[in-house]
């Protein structure tokens, strides 16, 4: 059973939520203090690209998260229900910037490369009609 | 903590002063205001960004139209931020060798002073 669930309506607004509760739930599962900013960035990431896609595809479903802190890691799961979703290149193509100065070269999903330079683990799955996005730090303290 | 922008005009360069958080949500708002400013003729832009508290992919994009823009006008579009939590973010993107980042506003202009 993970710690916190939530749902959200895949709008912008609630991706902010998402992201102070994944830090607080993180914080209370003993996840070090100096990668908090690193939970609440990837965390907002896989939320904010789980809302474009859910607007594009089926906007009257929600976004779901579950939060886990019972064990030595802190587990996030993003999960989006949007059929239409094709998938993505993971792990993504090295950014951009990396190899030229050319601003136009960016990937087309710069959140993903935000995530994978991040998150300390993190696995994309198909999850029934949409796509998970699991990822997890080291903890220590497991939350109740 | 919601986005709050501002701007005004130093030594013929328009600087913007962004406070608080840009992501999926408030990130428009600037995309807004770096179009209005280039329509008004403003293509030489200074960001700073050091009071921005978080900063996620979508304002990075909005960052990158902006430069686009300016460029398409010989302009320049140069950032001010010496945190190191959002540094962190153009560095894992690869973007800081696509903007001037500087550690002052003052320095910002001066750079982009003595380029001309």
């Amino acid at each position: 059973m993970a710690t916190v669930e939530m749902t959200f309506t895949p709008l912008p607004a609630h991706v902010r939520t998402a992201r102070l509760v994944a830090t607080a739930v993180a914080r209370r599962s003993g996840v070090p203090e100096a990668l908090l900013d690193e939970v609440r960035l990837a965390v907002g990431e896989a939320c904010s690209r789980a809302v474009e896609v859910h607007q594009e595809h089926c906007p009257a479903e929600p976004v779901r998260v579950a939060l886990t802190g019972a064990g030595e890691r802190f587990e996030v799961v993003v999960t989006n229900t949007a059929t239409g979703d094709d998938g993505m290149e993971w792990p993504p193509r090295p950014a951009p910037g990396a190899d030229g100065q050319d601003p136009a070269a960016l990937p087309a999903e710069l959140g993903l490369a935000v995530i994978a330079g991040l998150a300390d683990d993190v696995q994309v799955s198909r999850n029934g009609d949409g796509l998970s996005i699991r990822m997890s730090w080291p903890a220590s303290s497991p939350a109740r | 903590m919601d986005l709050k922008l501002e701007h005004h005009t130093t030594d013929g360069i328009e600087v913007v002063d962004v406070e608080g958080e840009i992501d999926v949500y408030t990130a428009p708002r600037l995309r807004e205001l770096l179009i209005d400013l280039v329509n008004g003729g403003h293509y030489q832009l200074v960001v700073n960004m050091e009071k921005v508290e978080f900063l996620d992919s979508t304002g990075l994009g909005v960052l990158v139209g902006g430069l686009k823009r300016v460029r398409a006008h010989d302009g320049s579009l140069d950032l001010v931020c010496t945190q190191e939590r959002i540094l962190k973010i153009f560095r894992i993107t690869g973007l800081t060798k696509v903007f001037g980042i500087h550690d002052s506003v003052d320095e910002a202009i001066a750079a982009r002073k003595s380029e001309k």
